[in-house]
């Protein structure tokens, strides 16, 4: 088990290492600077600002300065704010994007996990329907419609929550509906799947037969063997819902990190893309571990190794 | 065993197939709402007399009426012309990206399926890397930083979502390669290729296309979430995702500006989910039901 730990962790540093490498050349490579502004720089000034940023050295002592850098832990100085550290402003934004990313999470496994454990329990009955109908619906209708539609309607029409912002925990609830929708009908169609699949297998009917109660039956027995498919879509699930965080924190004006990554890109902020894309990728991979912990958890036959 | 004169109707696999998605309604309804879309799209200039981009100040942001069936926007250009153009982007994108991963999954998978052993597990082990990565933030750099052009969305898109049909190709291609009738071509001394192409991947062409109708869906969300962004199609052209995004900018003031552009994605990718679901449940009736 340690040892499993020991060697998974440190099988993060070649993924990283190639995350950041690939991120670091898409940037460096293609044509344009931070510095091309529509107005032209004095030339001492670009000279100054360039030293400071190191971009008159070769790119390839840049690459490795960056690297050495990032396992210091430091992520360098953003070009667009250049009195703040990456560092510091990753550590705004990225509570407020994990925060988000958590209670879309929570949706996403909750309610879909209810509507496809009702939907399998009553196959083919209204209820099955109803829940496979909202299951379609949500895996059709994308995050940047749903979310001025909740908007329209619940913030605008109806006044019951606040158009956009964030602070209080009324801000997070059509964010995180609007971010955990798709996962949650995704999650239900799984679940539902799962059950048809596990109550008519044997365990079950031992467990009928030996006249333990159904709701007994039902959560302590077949869900867990039920929810593995759910379990390993957790993974590309979270990682999907911080993509999703970019267009959503756009959508509701949510100070997280999402919101500012499509603008520190176009104005060429390398240092803050590459420590976002390099938070972000660290996240998911830890937490696709802790997703294959909880996969060998629920299911005794797979042995972490 | 007796051939083509014994032949039952819809005895073979593709007839078969259909015979059981044509008795699918809602797989219909979506084929049907599919080509309606298509025709509109094809048939707009004769539909609407407006241009996609010809802008009429005087006229900005007025809600659907008889000359402009959804309403204008705010640069006074009809809603209805930029939804039918609209379309067309949406669903060339969809379509000529799907084939592109289309085309690097199968033969990845195939290849990795079909050779097996070492070559197969390094294979895959690169596509369960890849799998790992925050793939989207790396097609949002290319779209920035390499040009925010038509070509590089098929790319981009395309390179992005070849892991999965890999992986389903690469399982169908490790069960066929035991099977008889490949053992079968291999002693009749066809070569490796020649089995590969005319006797593994036919038998496997299920699977293909039931996830090559799912990764459509997939794709024109992803055009949609881009172009939403602001690096997908570049104005004055638009596809849906660039008219919601104009929409969401204004729907305070201009509701309809949101509701149409995002109507018709949502009704599209629904009648595609239809779609698949109805090709997986025809090619594969055992899974009927499930998911």
């Amino acid at each position: 088990m340690v040892g499993y730990l020991v060697r998974r962790v440190a099988g993060f540093v070649p993924v990283l290492f190639l995350i950041i490498s690939l991120s670091f050349f898409i940037m460096r490579l293609a044509p344009g600077g931070p510095f091309d502004l529509d107005r032209a720089l004095p030339e001492q000034v670009r000279a100054n600002l360039e030293a400071r940023y190191r971009l008159n050295e070769p790119l390839w002592t840049q690459y490795l300065g960056y690297c050495a850098d990032v396992l210091h832990g430091d992520l360098g100085p953003s070009f667009r704010y250049p009195d703040r550290t990456v560092n510091e402003l990753l550590g705004l934004g990225f509570p407020v994007s994990l925060l988000l990313g958590a209670c879309a999470m929570v949706v996403a496994v909750c309610l879909g996990g209810a509507a496809g454990l009702l939907a399998g329990l009553h196959r083919n009955a209204p209820l099955d329907y109803l829940a496979m109908s909202f299951a379609l619906f949500g895996v059709s209708v994308p995050n940047f419609v749903l979310g001025p539609m909740l908007m329209l309607l619940f913030a605008l029409a109806l006044g019951w929550l606040p158009v956009a912002g964030w602070g209080t925990w009324r801000h997070l609830i059509l964010p995180a509906f609007t971010l955990g929708t798709f996962y949650a009908a995704y999650v239900a169609r799984l679940t539902r799947a799962g059950m048809l699949e596990v109550v008519g297998q044997d365990f079950i009917r031992t467990a009928r037969a030996k006249g333990l109660r159904e709701s007994t039956v039902v959560l302590r027995h077949a869900l867990p063997s039920a929810i593995l498919p759910v379990v390993s879509y957790l993974g590309p699930a979270s990682a999907a819902v911080l993509t999703g965080s970019v267009v959503v924190e756009t959508v509701f004006s949510i100070p997280g990190v999402g919101r500012y990554f499509v603008g520190s890109a176009l104005n060429r902020d390398y240092t803050m893309v590459l420590g976002t894309v390099i938070a972000y990728s660290a996240l998911l991979l830890l937490f696709n571990l802790l997703v294959d912990l909880l996969y060998a958890f629920l299911d005794p036959r797979v042995h972490l190794q | 065993m007796s051939h083509a004169s014994g032949r039952a109707a819809g005895a073979s696999p593709w007839g078969d197939a259909l015979r059981r998605l044509r008795r699918n309604r809602l797989a219909m309804l979506g084929l049907g709402i599919l080509f309606g879309f298509t025709l509109a799209s094809a048939l707009a200039p004769w539909i609407t007399s407006h241009a996609y981009d010809k802008t009429n100040l005087s006229y900005g942001a007025k809600p659907p009426s008889w000359a402009h069936p959804l309403g204008t926007d705010e640069l006074g250009r009809d809603l209805l012309t930029r939804v039918l153009y609209g379309a067309r982007i949406s669903f060339a994108v969809g379509i000529l990206a799907t084939a592109v991963s289309l085309t690097i999954g199968v033969s990845y998978g195939a290849i990795a399926g079909f050779r097996g052993g070492r070559v197969d597990h390094a294979m895959m082990r690169i596509v369960d890397i890849l799998y790992g990565l925050p793939f989207m933030f790396f097609v949002i750099l290319l779209m920035v930083f390499f040009g925010r052009n038509i070509l590089n969305l098929f790319i981009a898109l395309g390179a992005v979502q070849w892991l999965t049909m890999a992986r389903i190709v690469r399982g169908q291609a490790l069960s066929l390669r035991v099977r008889e009738f490949v053992l079968a071509a291999h002693a009749m001394g066809a070569a490796p290729g020649r089995v590969l192409v005319r006797h593994l991947l036919p038998n496997a062409i299920g699977p293909i296309v039931v996830y090559a109708t799912l990764t459509v869906p997939a794709i024109m969300l992803e055009e949609a979430f881009l172009s939403f962004l602001g690096l997908g199609v570049q104005p004055p052209m638009a596809s849906w995702g660039s008219l919601a995004a104009e929409g969401a900018a204004a729907m305070e003031a201009y509701p309809w500006l949101i509701i149409f552009p995002g109507a018709a994605l949502t009704l599209t990718l629904l009648s595609l989910n239809f779609l698949g679901d109805g090709l997986r449940d025809a090619f594969d009736p055992q899974l009927s039901g499930r998911q």
